[in-house]
């Protein structure tokens, strides 16, 4: 009974348009888990040593954005299906 | 002591009227007639359009009419200005379509009667701003050359002092280590490629003409750049790279019944590239969709009350500043990653045959 009640509501909000935006936000999960991972183990190094501070900064910047691409893939299958 | 309290002062004074012009300003808001279509005015800005629109005072528009250059394959060239085609009227046979596959763009009903799309040569919103940052690193890098020519045993300082410093740090950190021992051959390209990136985020992070165009956003255009590098990968392969694509250096049941091994890196020759054009596009649109949003988040709080409205502005405009920030250093970060992936993907391809 219920499960009919919310089908016919979604097929009046637009299927495509509900799934376009789930998937945005699970693959802002996914960025966000990926870059904190990377975050936290070059804060950690930088801490062990300072003096290699700059060459972790570099690569951590480099990897988040490599990171971030993947996801980005995922935001474009979402625009498209706006 | 007493200058940095008066430096203090100031800048208080500074961050204090502004914050007091960003909470006035909305208790004069005006009410438009129609309700604000956020996605359809986002989606204006990012994308291409046959005029540069750039602001609207009162109820006169500010912006000119680029051509539009068209080739039909039954009536010939035209050439025309787009203030033709302004508001969905027909010139010579070509309008622009309201609605449907081709919405946005410039077609002409051929002798079937079907909507049909022209060759189209335009020069759009999109190409002249191409144009004018292609213009800008030639100038750049003209001027910079011309110098060195000019002074040839000094040492550089200003503006053609940075550029040595950008230029240098890409060929010793990116293209030297992760090209190879050829690396010259490929010099000009990777630092072509780098300033062409750069020059072009900056630019479209700028709000006003000559900037503002959405440039490295647009799938084409990134394509076009992943096609380079796809072309000059794969033609300057040498035999080693070639054999290690179709028979690599794997476990002979990973080769012979089925070539799995061999299937999965001739994928691999197809989505490096694609994951450099997606990457670049991506970054880019988000970039300028969340600065656009944000904007919008003012205009669309308006109804809500001066309260609510006033509170999301001062929230806007700081997230705002920060996001241009962030824009600032995407906008070298991506053009550093498309340029060290490209020498990567080449050094991989130039190399030796290992014994």
């Amino acid at each position: 009974m219920l499960a009919t009640v919310l089908l016919q509501a979604t097929l009046g909000m637009g299927l495509g348009k509900m799934g376009a935006t789930i998937g945005a936000g699970l693959a802002v999960i996914g960025a966000g888990i990926g870059i904190g991972k990377i975050g936290g183990s070059a804060m950690e190094s930088m801490a062990r040593q300072p003096s290699a501070a700059g060459d972790i900064r570099t690569s951590m910047l480099i990897i988040a954005a490599l990171v971030e691409a993947a996801s980005l893939f995922a935001i474009v299958v979402c625009f498209l299906a706006l | 002591m007493k200058k940095r309290l008066i430096l203090m002062r100031k800048i208080g004074l500074f961050i204090l009227t502004l914050f007091l012009l960003v909470v006035a300003n909305p208790l004069k808001a005006e009410t438009k007639d129609a309700p604000l279509d956020i996605k359809g005015l986002i989606f204006e800005h990012i994308g291409d359009a046959y005029s540069w629109h750039i602001t609207t005072i009162g109820k006169t528009d500010i912006g000119f009419n680029l051509p539009v250059i068209v080739h039909s394959s039954e009536k010939g060239w035209f050439a025309f200005s787009s203030g033709k085609l302004h508001s969905g009227q027909p010139y010579n046979g070509f309008y622009i379509a309201q609605d449907g596959k081709y919405a946005g763009k410039v077609v002409e009903k051929n002798s079937t009667g079907s909507e049909v799309r022209p060759v189209d040569f335009s020069i759009t919103k999109n190409v002249l701003s191409l144009l004018i940052s292609a213009f800008i690193v030639l100038t750049i890098i003209l001027v910079v050359a011309h110098w060195y020519r000019k002074h040839p045993m000094e040492a550089p300082g200003g503006f053609v002092g940075m550029i040595e410093a950008v230029i240098e740090f890409v060929r010793d950190d990116v293209i030297k280590n992760n090209v190879g021992p050829d690396y010259k051959r490929f010099q000009p390209y990777l630092l072509t490629v780098f300033f062409f990136i750069l020059v072009n985020n900056l630019l479209g992070q700028i709000p006003i003409f000559p900037g503002g165009a959405n440039v490295t956003g647009n799938i084409a255009i990134t394509l076009v750049l992943a096609l380079f590098t796809f072309f000059i990968v794969n033609i300057s392969g040498t035999k080693a790279y070639w054999k290690g694509i179709f028979w690599p250096d794997v476990p002979i049941f990973l080769k012979v019944p089925i070539p799995l091994m061999p299937a999965l890196e001739i994928v691999e020759v197809f989505t490096k590239p694609f994951s450099l054009m997606i990457r670049l596009f991506a970054n880019m649109m988000a970039g300028h969709t969340v600065a656009l949003s944000l904007t919008c988040v003012i205009f669309a709080t308006v109804s809500m009350g001066a309260a609510i409205n006033s509170a999301m502005t001062v929230l806007a405009v700081f997230l705002s500043i920060f996001m241009f920030i962030v824009e600032i250093l995407v906008s070298f970060l991506q053009a550093y990653i498309f340029t060290i992936l490209s020498s990567v993907y080449i050094g991989l391809a130039r190399a030796k045959k290992s014994h």
